[in-house]
């Protein structure tokens, strides 16, 4: 915990020293709070670790092997990859529909961000279904004459895919950032004689580099924590070889041995984007009236820019919708059973609902203290919930199903550990949401509700929810978006008989019946929509981060 | 104007839902905490679609609740291991020998009645008596009969790396291929088992993610042969019937014609045994045994229930001199996999 001395007074986002005095160290409460959600967070390491060191001698030339070097390479190779792909077609996109006059900014405002609503390994299954070996793309041109296609498989296959599922985390990052930046330093720029790219170069993009950052941070830990595309996609990664190691071996140990190194490779993007962070102030200056920003003229570029918006939406969200439906048109009746998806329906929005509300309740403690007492103890707070979203489902799953079976055995299977393992995987969506809106909080709104003579609970039930609502709201969405999208945790951790869409697209596409999951997906896809086009008006209206 | 009202209208909706889901987490909460016990839980590795109709039969003839936990094979023996002592599990039912074989070397399972185990030949359950095969899968080499005339396909897989098949897939994390590889170490030994994989690798062989996309890709002309299990052609057929594959058998007692069992083993320990016994009597008995043959495709393993006409029977293939509980150790052959870099 911080000694009063510790606390930095001249932090500008702290409270003002009158206040600051009365609560030079943060609340007990806060503090136990968020110690007991590190806590649990912690459980999947713990695990790790357990059935590491359990079965080190068999572990260790395993896991340090020329193969093990190759994992790793592929990895870090395809998450830096991933990474720089999504800032160049994201940070374009969010200037685009912010700052210029392309034609139908408002649909492309809503569209752009919704390839967030394909689960990766049902989009993987699309993908290869059009453009793969004897897809739809390649049977139509080889009749048209073409015989060299490229390979879908292996690095490029999964980095295209994963760019186009991903690039959304850093399209409404950076977006939200552009829509909250006071225009005064561009009208300046402008008024200095520089250009509308030199403004945005060298003026706007410095000013961009927290939100795309926190993109980014969500981009890296996806990809090297997604198991979808690089299995079906056939890409060795590090959450690939885990899988395998559990699937085919019940081989915990080497598994774990893997995951730790993964869980190491967290800790580095994690350090790395606090790098991002600390250079940056994430304040505007001034946050009463700003100008409407001035609108960029495309001119003849209108055109090509917009082409390129429908090209990004073809591929990320028209080309598996699309499958979907041929597939739901053209598959099998032979064994479409329509039955069970009601019941999965309720468990996906149930079960997404709950782990929504679970993980804002969650994120509070940790986003204020990260906030308000910035001290060290609060920034490992803080990053340490970001741990969850590196881990690949199965990890999670299994370290409860590890800690709940023998400590816990009246919880186990129970809906709501499902939720806690959830809110464990997705809360740094609720995390950095909560903590954006905290930000924008003026401080000395609080002083003078404590100076009234308010209490400090009464002060935040009062002030702080309220002003953070759509923040929280934008968090909440994210978090529901991820849960009905999860799909080991559900299976190994939800009450027996529990079913959602997930699963039920799992079990068709595990037994290859693709018309089977065709159903299922269109729906989890339509449901997950919804909230997602609540998310852009949101974000178009408060213009704040996402992250 | 209008603009706040329906702003007002929007947060008013918004905390509504918001009311509302915290109602439904509760009741899920709670619902959860004094949901009704069943008679016995079963950790199924076995598709949904495939076993899922067979639940009410079971739960019909033997008057039993039953919950059943659908999930991956091997992810599921992986959480029994995990749970320790405190598993719900009443009864595990996996689709592979070797996945019996692992829960049945960590002394998960529970003695089966001998009554029952009779109705199964000896070489399709474990010798201890703690588990049962239920149902048969023969491995086979899937071809396209408008690309491969099935008399130039080789005797024996040893010699399919320098037969000139054409172009040939398999799925090295499926299940049923490492219970294969497994079988070949066992007959082979570790150094004959990796020279067939590395002439495999060098030959080309495309790797898929499971059996059926081997099987689409081989009617589909993008490879000439794959390794499969014998009971997806049907399968598909039933979806297409004019799909061009046919199943190839290795014969004179090849290890390519290996025949592995889909199976149950009592969970021990677990107070369910009783229940879980009636269960596995049902499941060898002749409706559950007729159902693995019509609707799943596979062989019957009790005598008197015939598999369907268009396979061969399970006489007729030689299949290997081989103790399927020899196919236990797994891990020795995800180390031999994972040595030649296929997984």
């Amino acid at each position: 915990m911080s000694s009063p001395g510790l606390a930095d007074n001249t932090d500008i986002s702290s409270l003002p020293d009158v206040t600051k005095r009365r609560t030079t160290s943060p609340p007990l409460p806060l503090v136990l709070a968020a110690s007991a959600i590190c806590l649990a967070m912690m459980i999947p390491i713990v695990y790790l670790m357990v059935r590491t060191i359990d079965a080190w001698d068999r572990v260790w030339p395993l896991i340090f092997r020329t193969r093990t070097a190759d994992i790793l390479w592929n990895t870090v190779s395809l998450a830096v990859a991933v990474s720089i792909s999504t800032l160049l077609i994201a940070v374009p996109l969010a200037w685009f529909t912010t700052r210029t006059d392309l034609p139908m900014a408002r649909m492309w405002n809503a569209i752009l961000p919704l390839p967030l609503v394909i689960p990766s390994y049902a989009g993987a299954v699309a993908m290869i279904g059009m453009l793969g070996p004897r897809g739809i793309v390649q049977k139509q041109l080889s009749a048209a004459g073409f015989d060299w296609f490229p390979n879908i498989y292996g690095f490029g296959g999964s980095w295209l895919v994963l760019t186009l599922f991903t690039y959304p985390y850093v399209f409404l990052s950076v977006r939200g950032a552009l829509r909250g930046l006071d225009p005064a330093s561009e009208e300046a720029s402008r008024s200095l004689g520089q250009g509308p790219y030199h403004t945005f170069l060298y003026c706007v993009l410095p000013q961009l580099r927290p939100s795309i950052g926190a993109g980014l941070l969500l981009v890296s830990l996806y990809t090297i924590s997604d198991f979808g595309v690089v299995t079906m996609l056939r890409f060795e990664t590090f959450t690939r070889s885990i899988y395998t190691q559990y699937r085919a071996a019940f081989d915990r140990s080497l598994a774990a041995g893997l995951g730790l190194i993964l869980v190491m490779m967290a800790v580095g993007i994690l350090l790395t984007e606090a790098r991002f962070q600390r250079k940056a102030s994430l304040y505007r200056v001034e946050s009463g009236a700003a100008r409407s920003p001035r609108v960029q003229i495309l001119g003849r570029w209108k055109w090509p820019v917009f082409m390129w918006c429908c090209v990004i939406s073809l591929l990320g969200l028209g080309l598996p919708i699309g499958m979907f439906i041929y597939w739901l048109a053209t598959g099998t009746s032979a064994g479409q059973k329509l039955d069970r998806l009601p019941a999965a329906v309720w468990g996906s929005l149930s079960m997404g609902g709950s782990a929504a509300a679970a993980a804002i309740v969650v994120a509070f403690p940790i986003a204020i203290l990260a906030v308000r007492y910035r001290d060290s103890w609060a920034a490992i707070y803080e990053r340490w919930a970001y741990l969850g979203f590196a881990l690949p489902g199965i990890v999670i799953a299994l370290s409860f199903v590890f800690v709940g079976a023998r400590f816990l055995p009246s919880l186990y299977q129970t809906f709501a550990f499902l939720v806690i393992a959830m809110v464990i995987r997705f809360l740094p969506h609720a995390v950095g949401a909560v903590k954006s809106a905290l930000l924008q909080v003026n401080p000395n709104v609080l002083h003078a509700s404590r100076t009234l003579g308010k209490s400090s609970p009464e002060t935040e039930m009062r002030i702080t929810v309220p002003l953070t609502w759509s923040g929280v709201t934008t968090g909440a969405i994210l978090v529901f978006l991820g849960a009905m999208k999860e799909l080991p945790i559900v299976l190994l951790l939800a009450p027996t008989g529990f079913r959602t869409l997930a699963t039920e697209i799992w079990s068709a596409t595990d037994g290859g019946e693709f018309g089977r999951a065709a159903a299922p997906a269109l729906i989890l896809i339509g449901l997950s929509m919804i909230p997602t086009l609540a998310l852009g008006r949101r974000i178009a209206e408060s213009g704040q981060h996402v992250s | 104007m209008g603009r706040t009202n329906l702003e007002t209208t929007r947060r008013t909706l918004l905390k509504a839902a918001a009311v509302a889901g915290a109602g439904v987490a509760a009741a899920r909460v709670t619902g959860s905490v004094f949901a009704q016990d069943a008679d016995l839980v079963i950790y199924c590795g076995r598709n949904e679609n495939l076993v899922g109709a067979l639940i009410p039969d079971i739960e019909a003839a033997t008057g039993l609740t039953l919950d059943v936990r659908y999930g991956n094979t091997a992810e599921l023996a992986a959480q029994i291991l995990e749970e320790g002592d405190n598993s719900p599990a009443g009864l595990y039912f996996g689709q592979d020998a070797g996945a019996l074989g692992a829960l049945a070397k960590e002394g998960r399972f529970a003695a089966i009645p001998e009554e029952t185990l009779a109705k199964v030949e000896e070489r399709f359950r474990s010798p201890d008596g703690v588990w049962t095969g239920v149902s048969g899968r023969a491995r086979v080499l899937v071809y396209n009969p408008n690309v491969t005339d099935p008399a130039t396909l080789p005797a024996s897989i040893h010699d399919l790396p320098t037969a000139e098949v054409g172009s040939m897939g398999w799925a090295p994390t499926n299940a049923s291929f490492q219970t294969y590889v497994t079988a070949l170490r066992v007959v082979d030994g570790e150094d004959g088992a990796k020279s067939w994989l590395e002439a495999m690798i060098d030959a080309g062989t495309e790797v898929y993610e499971g059996n059926n996309p081997i099987l689409t890709a081989v009617a589909e002309e993008e490879i000439t042969v794959g390794l499969i299990n014998h009971y997806y052609l049907y399968q598909a057929r039933k979806e297409n019937p004019e799909i061009s594959a046919e199943n190839y058998y290795f014969p004179n007692g090849d290890i390519g014609s290996l025949i592995n069992v889909a199976g149950v083993g009592v969970i021990a320990g677990s107070g369910q045994e009783d229940a879980a016994n009636l269960v596995v009597d049902y499941l060898l008995g002749e409706e559950a045994q007729t159902y693995f043959a019509q609707e799943t495709s596979e062989y019957p393993l009790v005598a008197g229930i015939e598999a369907i006409a268009d396979l061969p029977p399970i006489e007729s293939l030689e299949s290997p001199d081989l103790d399927l509980t020899e196919l236990d150790d797994l891990e020795g052959t995800i180390t031999l996999l994972t040595e030649v870099g296929l997984i």
